[in-house]
């Protein structure tokens, strides 16, 4: 290949100064760290936070998977894994073991990650008290002050209001007892698994400018209350249809023809990979 | 008897020109005659204040300095509030009324003065140099404010229920029966239908907003109340359902209240004593009746001449 570019993309000064950003988040776990935001080749808010980090810190001995929705193979997940690759070279993998950078949105893979891996988040609203508090002076003086009743009352109002809470999915976690954090857009299920991982997790907001990180081994509590504890999504009794995985994040889809409801994993890579394991493909 | 009482306390702290403090001693045998807030020489600039306005007696263009500009919103202002007194402030707009009340609700610093409440800390340390999280703390147990404008102090898009829970979880509540619970018997007591408790206070009509708001106000049992033009904009049935819920409050739960109006009616039906500034000073104070029927300043005879 003829080098048109730089290693990954940027020159090696942004590099420094994106790396530096995710330093300081994790010195600091769930703050957010503002940072000069790039123009990347992908319009803003289909990933730039997450791919700034994935170019910051890749090295040419890495191997890389992107998901999107669960999916190795969607759109959004092939040009960002399409642009890496022809500026770094680096190999890219489907398999979560043996990838050592993660870049995703919406989920964080069935398969536990170990200490050696890096999870990449792309985050499209890194302020869990957006919604209460429109000003961004006022939210920082609101996280200086850990005065977080605004993400309480958020859920308290969902409760008021429909009987349960209803984030699907970026429900508020509280990072090492201090800050809290909105968790991007995964579900509640992988809220969770957040929760003293022994792998690092980053968080980039491109079109907010904020880095934040998780730590290994950091303490990772959903917000709730007394009597409406934190629940993730409910699959029991339920099972996926290609691989016969059950205890995982499930899609419901419709089967057209027969009208019945079907269940499938949300990780395609997962799903191959045990569907394979009981020789069904 | 109790009322009795009441008034012979107040006609003392009008008539009564010596040091607060040392008044506060004189009656201390009486626990009750503890004022639950104590302000002193409260004064709120915007500007830099040259060697001629600081002063507190210097001759200010209505409130502006005429040699540096500063504009001077509130000029040592006393006052003393006692358990389960309503004292009305009144005066023209812009005399520094509501500047006032947000000082007091920490809405606003204040450049200079002090402020003891008996509920914090038996009232030894003065509340304006406290740290941003404990005058939080203060706000959200101690005081409860009205605003004139219904959209300070609500929010408009959260449920009424929430609303009302705000200064609970903001206190350290986790139970959201027990916030429900208490919300809900707020709202009953301001009369806010129950089908409408989740409903959000932006599609509530002005009076039921200024209802929902005082309920909030009321969420923590606070001693304090602060009223700002609760009336103002009300239609005249309402505006005494608001008065009657207010008086009934304060019979209820002993909650002292600063109630500041340019409503003259408002202010002699509510107030046991009254204040009346102008241009930021306190410039005559007394029983609300004697300042209505016998007022001693030029500008309060205007004031009440004016009265239709």
């Amino acid at each position: 290949m003829t080098k048109q570019y730089n290693f990954a993309f940027f020159d090696e000064a942004s590099k420094r100064e994106i790396r530096r950003a995710i330093i300081k988040g994790i010195a600091v776990p769930g703050y957010q760290v503002p940072f000069a935001s790039r123009e990347m080749p992908i319009g803003r808010g289909w990933g730039t936070g997450g791919l700034q980090i994935t170019l910051a810190i890749i090295g040419k001995r890495d191997v890389l998977k992107v998901i999107d929705q669960g999916c190795d193979e969607s759109v959004n997940a092939v040009n960002i894994k399409k642009l890496i690759h022809a500026t770094t070279d680096v190999e890219i993998t489907e398999e979560t073991k043996r990838a050592s950078i993660i870049q995703s949105r919406h989920r964080i893979p069935e398969h536990p990650l170990e200490e050696n891996q890096i999870m990449v988040l792309q985050v499209p609203t890194p302020e869990p008290l957006r919604h209460f508090e429109p000003r961004e002076a006022a939210t920082r003086v609101l996280h200086a002050q850990a005065d977080y009743t605004g993400a309480w009352l958020n859920l308290f109002d969902q409760i008021v209001c429909f009987g349960t809470t209803t984030t699907g999915a970026d429900h508020p976690v509280k990072v090492n007892q201090r800050y809290v954090m909105a968790p991007s857009p995964i579900p509640r299920f992988d809220n969770l698994k957040l929760h003293q991982s022994p792998n690092l997790t980053l968080f980039g907001a491109g079109r907010e400018k904020k880095i934040y990180a998780v730590p290994p081994y950091t303490t990772v509590e959903p917000l709730d209350f007394k009597d409406h504890p934190f629940a993730v999504e409910d699959f029991r009794g339920k099972q996926c249809t290609i691989c016969g995985a059950s205890g995982v994040y499930l899609d419901e889809t419709v089967d057209e023809e027969s009208g019945k409801t079907l269940y499938r994993c949300n990780d395609t890579a997962f799903c191959t990979q045990q569907a394979a394991l009981k020789g069904l493909i | 008897m109790q009322a009795l009482v009441e008034k012979q306390r107040s006609q003392e702290s009008v008539f009564d020109m010596s040091d607060p403090k040392e008044k506060t001693m004189a009656h201390t045998p009486i626990i009750e005659e503890c004022p639950t807030l104590v302000l002193q020489g409260l004064s709120r600039h915007f500007g830099s204040c040259c060697s001629y306005c600081q002063d507190e007696n210097a001759q200010l263009e209505r409130n502006v300095c005429p040699r540096c500009g500063t504009v001077h919103a509130l000029r040592n202002v006393s006052l003393e509030l006692f358990p389960g007194e309503i004292v009305g402030i009144v005066g023209e707009s812009g005399s520094g009324k509501s500047t006032l009340m947000q000082c007091l609700y920490f809405d606003q610093e204040a450049s200079s003065g002090t402020l003891h409440l008996q509920s914090y800390d038996g009232g030894l340390h003065n509340a304006f140099e406290l740290s941003s999280q404990e005058r939080l703390r203060v706000r959200n147990t101690m005081l409860g404010m009205v605003y004139q404008n219904p959209y300070l102090g609500l929010r408009m898009d959260y449920s009424s229920l929430s609303n009302i829970a705000e200064q609970m979880i903001s206190s350290g509540n986790r139970l959201v029966e027990t916030m429900i619970g208490r919300g809900s018997s707020l709202l009953d007591e301001v009369n806010i239908p129950e089908r409408r408790k989740t409903e959000a206070p932006r599609r509530f009509s002005g009076g039921m907003q200024q209802r929902v708001q005082i309920a909030k106000a009321l969420s923590n049992n606070p001693p304090i109340l602060l009223l700002d033009e609760v009336t103002t904009g009300l239609d005249l049935s309402v505006q005494a359902n608001v008065l009657d819920l207010i008086l009934r409050i304060r019979r209820d739960f002993r909650v002292s209240m600063l109630v500041v109006s340019h409503d003259l009616g408002v202010v002699r039906m509510l107030a046991d004593r009254t204040l009346v500034m102008l241009d930021g000073q306190v410039i005559e104070s007394g029983l609300t009746d004697q300042i209505l029927e016998d007022p001693q300043h030029a500008y309060t005879q205007q004031l009440v001449y004016s009265l239709l």
